[in-house]
This record gives C-alpha cells, sequence and structure tokens, in this order.
C-alpha cells in the first residue's frame, strides 16, 4: 500500500500575519512551520505503516509551494515519510482552493496512492476543504474531520464528529482523508531522523511534469478573487453593571439577555 | 436575475438549523439579484415527504429539489447538486455552517470548475452579484470574495445565517433523477450521529458558562453548572484553574486550549488576559463578571458586572430557570 | 524557620534559599547511550546565536579547503544545537554593533548587505531628571557610537544560520542541550534533552528520549549564563576572580510614524540614585530603519527593592514626555526581555577545558560602560573555530591557547580596559558616576586596583515601595506583562515539565521579588499566602521566556523542551 501525506508550509502560529499591501494576498515572509494539523497526518500514516494491519510500502510527503516549502517536507521526512515531492512553479502563485486542490491531484495522480491523507485544515488559509476538492479530480471517496482510522484490506473504517454526533463510515480504498487533531498526538522526531531527512529522496516537478493544464492555476485561473481587505466594524463599548443591590443587577442582566433572545 | 440552490441538511424528521439560516439568507439575496431561492434535500428515508419538504416554503424556498441517496455523506450530494446546477442554471450554491457544507460546498466547486469561500459571516449584492466576507487571520482583517464564471460557492460559518420566517405558501417539491459517481458509493455509513458521554461539546454548544481562578475553589464550578443546565449550555474554564485541577483539560479555552464562538459566554471570576480572549474573543455575547473592575475583560465583554459571582451566579440562575419555566 | 536563619540585619538574601539543584551531578555525566547509538560528530556548537554561528562559520571556511580534516570530522562536520524553534527564537539585545566582526568573518560581503539598519546616524545622552525633566548631556566616550550598526539579534542570528547551513553546517534547532558528556576528564559531547515528558516528568505517549551527540571538540556558545556553560564551570573549576552578576533587559520594537534620527541612551530616572537602592542601569532608544524604533530598559539585578521590575520601570519610562514623543501614534510590535552578564573583566571564567571551550556572553564577553558585546561573542566564535582547528589538526583536544587567545585580542584588552567600570555605581550613582568617569578618562588606569563584584543573589532585599510609580498599563503605550507575553509566540504545552528551580517555601519577601522581577509574570504569590510567614510560590513556567534572571537571583533556570518558549523575530 502507498499513502501520500499532503503537507503545507504555513508561517509560524507566532507570526503576526497581515496582508501585504503590494501584492494584496498573505504576506508569507517571515518564519514558516509544517501546519501542525499535517503533523496529525504525517503520524496516522506512521501509525498504519507500523500498526502491522496492512502491509504499506512507503509513505511520501506531498506538498506544493514556493523553495522555503522543502522545509515542510524536511520536517515530514523527519517524522517518518520515506521520500518527499515538491510541486512549485510560478505558474501557481495566487491559486485559490480550488485550483491548489486540483494541481495537488495531478501530482498524487503520478504517484497512484492507495490512500491520501491530509490535515483538515491549514493555520492561514483556515479553509477547511482541500482534501473535498482533491477527492473530486481524483474521483476518490472523502470524508472530513476524521479522528479515527482502523485499516483493513483494502478498505477504511473511519469515525469523524458531524452535525448530529459522530459518524462511522466505512471507505473502500483509494480514498482522501482529512484528519482532525483529536486523532492521535504526533510524535518527535528523533535527533537522528531530523539529522538524516536531507538525505532522503526529494523530487521537484513543475506544472509541465504532472500534466497541470495552466489556465486553470495561478491567479487567473482562480475563479474567486479576494480583496478589499478591511477591518470588521467596531464593536460598540459594553455595558458595565456595578452591583449593589444583587436582586436588581440580576434583574438587569436577565433584561438584557432577553433583549437579545439569548433566554 | 439569478437563482441560488441551497443545500440543506436533514436528520430525523428536523432541518438543520444552519441549513435553514441559509435558506432564510438566499431567499433575502435571491429578491435582490431578482431571483429564487431553491432548496435541495438529498435523502432515502420516509422522511424525505412533500409536506416535509414543502415546509422550507416558510424559510423563503420557492421550489424544493429532492434528491434520492445516502444520508449524511457529501459526494453524493455533489452528484445530484451538480445535474440540478446542470439542467437549471443556479448561479450560486450556498450551504449554512457545519461539516457537510465543506465537503459539499468545496467538492462542488472542484466538480463545476467553480470559485469558493468558506467561513462567510455576510453575503451582500453588489452591481447584480454576491459578494461574500469572511474573516481571516484570526478575525482581525475582513476579506471579500468576486466570482468569476458560471457558478459561485458560498459556505457560510456556523450559525453566520439566521433562520427567518415569513409568511406565504409552502414551496413546490421536484425530484432529481441523477447518476452517483462511481466514488460516491464507496463511502458507506455504518452508524450515524453517535451521541458520546453525556457532556456537550463545547465547541458546539451555544452557551458557555465559563469560571477562572475567581471562583476561589474548585467547588465553585458547582454553582456554574447549576447556571449551564439552567440555560441548556455547557462549562468550560481557564488555562489556570485547569493546571490548578480543578476542572478537566477537554474545557479549557485560550491560545493553548479551544477555541469557541457560542451565541453567550459568561465568564465569571476570569480577568480575560489575551492568552484567554484569543479562544473566545468570536463570541456573540459576552457577559463577564468581576469582583475587580480593573479585570481586562471588561474592556471587550458587552456586558460586564463587577461584583461578587458567589452572590450573582446563584440569584441568577434562579432568574432564569423562572424565565425559561414561566 | 525561614525568616529566622535567612535574613542578614533582619533582611532577607535571596541566596539562603537556593534552589534544590546539584548542577554537576544533575548536569555532567558520560555518554549512557548505546555506543552504536551515539550521534558522531566533528564539532558540537551548543547555541545558535553570534558566537555560535560565528565559530560554525569560520569553522567551514577553514574546512573548506582541508578534505583530511573535514574527513576525519565525519558525517557530521559541524553541528550547531539549538534549543528554540530557530536560530534567533531566543535572542535579544538593543543593538548597536561594532563592525569588525562581520568585517573578518565575511571580509567579501558588503557592508550593504549585512542584516542590519545602516550605521549609527548620530547620538545623543540624557540625564532623566525627573518623570518630567531632562537634560542633554555631552556623550561620553563609551557612547560614542560613530561607524557602528544598528542591528537586530534575533535577525543576525536567522542571517547567520543561513549562511552556516549553506556551508554545510547542520543546524538543529528545537533541540536543547541538556547534559554535558565527559569522559576521562574531557568533555565528549552534549547529551539533548527529552521531548513528550508530562507535568511531574512521566513520559507521555509520544515520548522520545535525548541523543548522545558525542565530538572532538564541544563549543558552549549558550549565551547569558547557559545551563551547561553554568554546570561546566563548577565541573571543571573554571571559575576565576569574581562571581559573574547580571543585569536584565527588557526590550519593546515599535512602529513609529516619524523617524528617529539618532541613537539615543539614558541614564537616571526611573532608576533611584541612592546607594543603598544599588540601581544601575538606564535605556536605550535606537532608530530601526525610518520606521520602527527599538527601546529597551537595563538594571543590574543586585537591586535592593522587592517591588523592583525591569518590565514595569519600562513602562513608567515611556511616560516621559520626551519618550513619549518618540512613540506618539506608533504601534507596539514586539517584547522581550534576556539577562545579560555585568561582571566584566574579573567575571570572565577561564574559557577552555579539555574538549571544550566557551564563547561569547557565556564567557561573560559583554563590554559594560560600552553596552558592546555582539561583535565580541563573533570574535571569540572565530578564534574557537580557528583555535579548534588547529589543535585537531594536530590530533589533540587542549584548547587552552584560545583562552589566551581572546585575552591576546581585542576582547580582553577592551574587557581589561573597563574592568572596574561598573562595579563603582555599588557606591550611588553620583559617586559612582564621578569615578566611573575618572575611571574612562584615563583608561582604566585611574583609580585602579580590583573592585571586586558581588552576587546578585548575595544582595539583601527589602521594600522601598517602588511599585508606586508603574503605571497601570493602558493597552496602548502601556502594557502588562500577560499581553507581552502572548506577543513573543510563547506556546510551551500547558502539560510540558516545569523547568525552573526554585526552593518551596520561602519568605515573603523573596516571593513578591520574585513576582516583580520576572518579566513574563511567572512567579505568583497565591492569594491565600501568609502575610509573615512562608510562601510556596506558584510557578506558571509556560509562560517564561528564558531571561535567566531567576538563576542570577536565587533561583535556576534550567532548558525546557527544545522548542519551547518564544519566537524573537526582531529583537
Amino acid at each position: 500500500m502507498k499513502i501520500c501525506v499532503l503537507v503545507k508550509e504555513v508561517p509560524d502560529a507566532a507570526v503576526e500575519k497581515r496582508i501585504d499591501p503590494s501584492t494584496g494576498r498573505l504576506d508569507r515572509t517571515g518564519e514558516k512551520n509544517l501546519n501542525p494539523f499535517d503533523t496529525h497526518a504525517i503520524e496516522a500514516a506512521m501509525q498504519i505503516k507500523e500498526g502491522g494491519a496492512v502491509d504499506v510500502d512507503e509513505v511520501v510527503a506531498v506538498t506544493m509551494g514556493p523553495e522555503s516549502a522543502v522545509r515542510a517536507l524536511h520536517k515530514a521526512v523527519s517524522l517518518g515519510a520515506d521520500r518527499s515531492v515538491h510541486l512549485t512553479d510560478e505558474a501557481l502563485a495566487g491559486s485559490d482552493v480550488a485550483a491548489t486542490g486540483y494541481a495537488l491531484a495531478q501530482t498524487l495522480e503520478a504517484e497512484s496512492p492507495d490512500l491520501v491523507l491530509l490535515g483538515q485544515q491549514s493555520d492561514d488559509g483556515e479553509c477547511y476543504t482541500i482534501g473535498a476538492v482533491v477527492a473530486d479530480h481524483l474521483r476518490m471517496p472523502s470524508l472530513t474531520q476524521v479522528i479515527k482510522i482502523d485499516v483493513s484490506d483494502g478498505k477504511l473504517r473511519c469515525e469523524r464528529q458531524a452535525e448530529y454526533g459522530y459518524d462511522t463510515v466505512d471507505v473502500e480504498l483509494p480514498a482522501v482523508i482529512s484528519v482532525g487533531d483529536a486523532i492521535n498526538e504526533p510524535r518527535y522526531p528523533s535527533l537522528k531522523a531530523i539529522m538524516g531527512a536531507k538525505k532522503k529522496p526529494l523530487e521537484t516537478k513543475a506544472t509541465g511534469d504532472v500534466g497541470i493544464d495552466a489556465s486553470m492555476v495561478g491567479e487567473d485561473g482562480s475563479r474567486v478573487a479576494c480583496g478589499n481587505f478591511h477591518d470588521p466594524p467596531e464593536k460598540d463599548p459594553g455595558q458595565i453593571i456595578e452591583d449593589e443591590d444583587t436582586a436588581e443587577t440580576v434583574e438587569k442582566i436577565v433584561a438584557w439577555l432577553d433583549e437579545r433572545k439569548l433566554i | 436575475m439569478s437563482n441560488i440552490l441551497v443545500y440543506v441538511l436533514h436528520y430525523e424528521g428536523e432541518f438543520n438549523k444552519n441549513s435553514l439560516g441559509a435558506v432564510s439568507e438566499a431567499a433575502k439575496l435571491a429578491s435582490e439579484l431578482a431571483g429564487e431561492a431553491h432548496a435541495i434535500v438529498v435523502g432515502e428515508g420516509s422522511d424525505v415527504t412533500d409536506d416535509f419538504l414543502a415546509g422550507l416554503g416558510k424559510y423563503g424556498a420557492t421550489k424544493v429539489y429532492r434528491a434520492k441517496g445516502p444520508d449524511g455523506l457529501a459526494q453524493p450530494v455533489i452528484d445530484a447538486m451538480a445535474k440540478v446546477i446542470d439542467s437549471d442554471g443556479h448561479k450560486y450554491a450556498l450551504f449554512g455552517g457545519g461539516l457537510l457544507g465543506f465537503e459539499i460546498g468545496a467538492g462542488l466547486a472542484a466538480r463545476k470548475r467553480a470559485g469558493v469561500t468558506m467561513e462567510v459571516t455576510e453575503v451582500k449584492v453588489d452591481n447584480g452579484e454576491l459578494v461574500a466576507a469572511r474573516p481571516i487571520l484570526q478575525d482581525s482583517k475582513i476579506s471579500e470574495s468576486r466570482y468569476k464564471g458560471d457558478l459561485g460557492v458560498i459556505i457560510g460559518r456556523l450559525n453566520a445565517f439566521e433562520a427567518s420566517e415569513r409568511d406565504g405558501g409552502g414551496a413546490t417539491v421536484e425530484d432529481v433523477e441523477f447518476e452517483l459517481s462511481p466514488w460516491s458509493t464507496k463511502a458507506t455509513m455504518v452508524q450515524r450521529g453517535e451521541q458520546r458521554g453525556a457532556d456537550v461539546n463545547i465547541e458546539d454548544a451555544e452557551v458557555l458558562i465559563a469560571g477562572g481562578r475567581g471562583l476561589g475553589k474548585p467547588e465553585g464550578f458547582e454553582q456554574l453548572e447549576e447556571l449551564a443546565s439552567a440555560f441548556g449550555g455547557a462549562v468550560a474554564a481557564t488555562r489556570a484553574v485547569v493546571d490548578a485541577g480543578w476542572f478537566p483539560y477537554a474545557g479549557q479555552i485560550g491560545q493553548t486550549g479551544k477555541t469557541v464562538a457560542p451565541k453567550l459566554y459568561l465568564a465569571a471570576g476570569i480577568s480575560g488576559a489575551i492568552q484567554h480572549k484569543v479562544g473566545m474573543q468570536s463570541s456573540e455575547n459576552i457577559v463577564a463578571i468581576n469582583k475587580d473592575s480593573n479585570a481586562p475583560i471588561f474592556e471587550f465583554s458587552d456586558l460586564g458586572v463587577v461584583g461578587d459571582l458567589n452572590k450573582i451566579v446563584p440569584k441568577l440562575t434562579e432568574a432564569v430557570k423562572a424565565k425559561k419555566g414561566g | 524557620m525561614a525568616a529566622a536563619n535567612g535574613s542578614r540585619n533582619g533582611l532577607v538574601v535571596p541566596a539562603q534559599f537556593p534552589p534544590p539543584v546539584n548542577p554537576v551531578q544533575e548536569f555532567v555525566s558520560p555518554p549512557t547511550d548505546p555506543e552504536d547509538e551515539r550521534i558522531e560528530v566533528g564539532v558540537a556548537i551548543v547555541g545558535g546565536g553570534p558566537a555560535g554561528l560565528a565559530c560554525a562559520n569560520r569553522l567551514l571556511q577553514l574546512l573548506a579547503d582541508d578534505e583530511a580534516l573535514t574527513e576525519r570530522l565525519g558525517e557530521v562536520p559541524v553541528a550547531v544545537v539549538e534549543k528554540g524553534k530557530v536560530c534567533g527564537a531566543h535572542n535579544l539585545s538593543g543593538a548597536i554593533m561594532r563592525p569588525s566582526a562581520m568585517q573578518e568573518l565575511f571580509p567579501d560581503v558588503d557592508p550593504a548587505d549585512w542584516p542590519t539598519y545602516g550605521e549609527v546616524p548620530g547620538e545623543a545622552v540624557y540625564l532623566m531628571l525627573s518623570g518630567r525633566q531632562s537634560v542633554r548631556l555631552p556623550t561620553p566616550p563609551p557612547f560614542k557610537n560613530h561607524g557602528n550598526y544598528v542591528v537586530s539579534v534575533a535577525e543576525l542570528s536567522r542571517w547567520l544560520a543561513d549562511r552556516a547551513e549553506e556551508a554545510g553546517a547542520y543546524i538543529l534547532t528545537e533541540t536543547s542541550a541538556a547534559k554535558l558528556l565527559v569522559g576521562d576528564g574531557a568533555v565528549v559531547g552534549i547529551r539533548s534533552g527529552d521531548k513528550g515528558r508530562g507535568k511531574d516528568g512521566e513520559p507521555l505517549g509520544n515520548f522520545e528520549p535525548g541523543s548522545d551527540v558525542v565530538a572532538k571538540a564541544t563549543v558552549l556558545a549558550e549565551g547569558t549564563w547557559g545551563h551547561l556553560t553554568g554546570a561546566a564551570i563548577r565541573a571543571f573549576d573554571l571559575g576565576t576572580e569574581d562571581p559573574q552578576v547580571w543585569a536584565l533587559g527588557v526590550k519593546e520594537v515599535w512602529e513609529v510614524p516619524k523617524p528617529l534620527t539618532k541613537v539615543i541612551h539614558t541614564l537616571g530616572w526611573p532608576l533611584r540614585t541612592g546607594a543603598k537602592y544599588k540601581e544601575f542601569g538606564g535605556s536605550w532608544i535606537y532608530p530601526m530603519g525610518d520606521d520602527k524604533v527599538s527601546i529597551g530598559f537595563v538594571a543590574g539585578l543586585d537591586y535592593a527593592d522587592v517591588e523592583f521590575s525591569v518590565h514595569d520601570i519600562l513602562q513608567q519610562f515611556k511616560q516621559h514626555p520626551r519618550i513619549r514623543a518618540i512613540l506618539e501614534g506608533g504601534k507596539r510590535l514586539a517584547w522581550g526581555a534576556k539577562a545579560i552578564p555585568e561582571g566584566g573583566y574579573w567575571a570572565m571564567p577561564k574559557l577552555a577545558a579539555p574538549g571544550m571551550v566557551i564563547c561569547g556572553d557565556a564567557g561573560g564577553m559583554v563590554n559594560v560602560p560600552e553596552l558592546k558585546g555582539i561583535h565580541y561573542a563573533m570574535h571569540s566564535g572565530i578564534l574557537a573555530a580557528e583555535h579548534i582547528y588547529r589543535r585537531l589538526k594536530a590530533g589533540s583536544s587542549d584548547f587552552s591557547s584560545y583562552d589566551e587567545a581572546v585575552h591576546d585580542s581585542i576582547i580582553g584588552n577592551d574587557m581589561y580596559r573597563t574592568r572596574n567600570m561598573k562595579q563603582p555605581f555599588s557606591r550611588g550613582f553620583f559617586l559612582g558616576g564621578a569615578i566611573t568617569n575618572a575611571m574612562v578618562a584615563t583608561n582604566g588606569r585611574f583609580p585602579g586596583g580590583h573592585w571586586k563584584t558581588h552576587p546578585d543573589k548575595d544582595q539583601p532585599i527589602f521594600r522601598a515601595g517602588r511599585a508606586k510609580g508603574y503605571p497601570k498599563p493602558d493597552g496602548k503605550y502601556t502594557f502588562d506583562k500577560l499581553s507581552s507575553v502572548y506577543i513573543t509566540g510563547n506556546e510551551t504545552r500547558d502539560d510540558a515539565p516545569n523547568h525552573i528551580r526554585v526552593q518551596k517555601e520561602v519568605p515573603r519577601e523573596l516571593a513578591e521579588m520574585w513576582q516583580w522581577m520576572c518579566p513574563a509574570g511567572v512567579y505568583e504569590v497565591p492569594d491565600d499566602a501568609p502575610e509573615d510567614g512562608p510562601v510556596d510560590v506558584i510557578v506558571n513556567y509556560t509562560n517564561c521566556v528564558q531571561c535567566g534572571a531567576i538563576t542570577a537571583k536565587g533561583g535556576r533556570l534550567t532548558t525546557p523542551e527544545g522548542g519551547d518558549g518564544p519566537l524573537y523575530q526582531i529583537t
């Protein structure tokens, strides 16, 4: 079985995030790190590999991003991936969610994975949807917010938390599964693994190498344009009650709540 | 004139609140676009009767498409919606907050090569087109999306769209014939909607009563449990009291805990340091009770009460019970 | 119990309540991993700051032309072990840097390409007379900075790390050096810290033990009193004349609408001038380009007032009209804190032991009167590289020639020249100032002699009402500690083990002193603590930004899990 894990490099949570006024896009300079949710995906892949229920031939980390994204791949490899693939191309800059998912799907197609794992969301785009886009292009079943995976021959039994409680869903492989952070506690890489990461094979691919139609990616290929970044409306200053007569205070609180249909 | 197709989730004979909100929102927008709001419901149980579906007319849908397919899974819905949009040319697809909205909306955008925006908090009409606004960068900025092409997909944030009923007739119901893609048959629901544990998941609760060091002792949480019970909500805690062992980590809100955005967040004995604030600042209504008038929480609460929580909370619980019961 | 035997003249002395730690026993040991599991490197450098990275860069320059030695050093000739998320994450300074070390290390790089904010545009020194008044002083010689550069050491470290990596260094970030490995009386490497332990030290589900990293040479470049440096000095008896003493600096970076056109230093208010208060220090405000300034306050940690808080003094200081005018209309971008070794020449430890050398701030190489340390750190790293290279080529691990070289270099000369310049301030601001001026004028010769330093924790403490002057944070120009810690990017996990050692049950004054001292709000006196009796201080160690102040004032900072702590970017 071959598992591909989609990983993404995102600005570190500590970096103050802002929009770059000159490009109108998220300012991605500054510290970057492997998207924390993706570490859960890598851990899930490793647990399947080490679990023994199925034979996993290799775990491949795949990312789409600028040159610096190799760091995310090194991290993924230090956590156990056997090799990595880096899709990078000027033409991809400014891709929206749908375009990004398409580009990743094309890259994955070349790998013919049995299972694609990814973190359910990324710290920067704050989207929860790449998995669904990738799955549609790959023509595979997909689930997101999965917090438990049991693998047996050719299929998965997944648990995920949906609107009405926990759903248990059986999924036939090949499939695309987005995992939530509750699924596992990611391991720490050993020093040896960190030092060995750079030696593991890393392939770099451009759009032409994986048959990406340039008209479907990049800023021009994206069907949604984001702009007009502005501050949210100022919140009205709150009201303060000094409690002197508690019965009266409580009355005021109840009236306030009632006004807002909170009771 | 543009029509909007709204996905409506249902379960055990009831429509999902967020879906109803989306229908109401779509109806409002459609009228500005000189178009109509149509709903689509996918299911195979006996609950998707004509009467049941026609009831969506109360929320502004003029037509409801009924598609036969497994409940609770996203990909069959993508197939159904794609078919409807292909034949009837809806310009926008709208989803209320919730898991399936993300899965279906994103998959639909992939299928139809359309633009998609998620976590949308507001939609407006500009020049005959819809513009979707969403918060970004941890709610510090708003970004607006405009769509190119034949279809725009809008996925709302949880609780962003308010359901509103109106007078008027029921919606017409139309059955949709469509084919399931081969991969849409590869996922099978084994068990749906299993409730686990007696505790309400704090991330889903509409009302959260949170306690901090100001409670003074672990027993202080007992009065908060009572208040939460009166509201039908859940109890949460700050890092400091979780550290001290007064409350389990599962209820911790803040930078290193959970992020929540309930309708009502009542903070008792919480100072409001930023490490806590970032976990609850998007709550719709914030009420704070603290005996220290200088506590930072009063700078961002909607209603601040300076006083002794041990006196106020029990009385408030009684009053809430009375109001609800009476 | 505590009050009686822990005081001098009835005053509490922090040193009487030592932390429960035995550095040599706990942090120095032979390798324990099976031989085939040890990680072998050529030279292990502990600390990815200017000193460590200058050493790494210089070593790789030398090795580039020396195939034979490179081969002998194995697969990993140079490894840098850094506990922060990236190099620079735990670096903080004013700062103004003399260019000599950069020029020596990278003679082919144009200064315009250095990661600096340009040359110092001009300078001014003010004596703050009160909360409203100040007077400009003619710039005393130590404060002349013509030809020097304004830098951010957090940025400088990142730049140096990138170059070292390009040259072939293995930079192991998020890795703490928890133990010094010894064998046959020599240092043979370091042991990296464990990851994945819980609050009580118990291994969690994803526990990953540290590894023994054995090296032919170990460079301790941990900065202001590194964890291993303290243990090494004790284990190898490297302490010299005087104990090390420290100051604490708290710094902010601001975006400002009006460019600042000169570097500013101030003395005086809000510090008190009386000798008994022992308040020594001052502030700096440096332009960082046209749109930012770095502003900070430094004070010696041998102060006496229980309520002394450098963070709050900085907030108070910002209210002075002259300072407020600089920040007007601006926005705070960053905050941080770090301790600085101030013992000068007499407190520098011996810098070499078999198999090991000490560089930079860890070796006390800070010129206090002239506020310089970065270029010394880098020069020491360069010298360490050169001497290690030579000695390893000769098949030896005796690096004592490095120690001599440091003392013969500009580092030793400058440290010696300024050797007595801080200590006179223990006589108070005016007398101290006069004495130091005399020293400056005579290049250290008059009054001469050896003014001893005394450990900060030996200073008795008493209440003298400092806190009255601290402003209530307004969230715009003045800030509280918690929101300041937040913007350092500190996200240490809640169930991490406590990395701070302090004694349980200490006198009230000591507990309060720690509470005020710590810029990150780590120490708290519990609400129900007795007014007079012993206090079991609450340690919110997840707030810790690893400034090191606690080590000076009666506790001990050990290394937390690698990757924890702040992520300084422009400090």
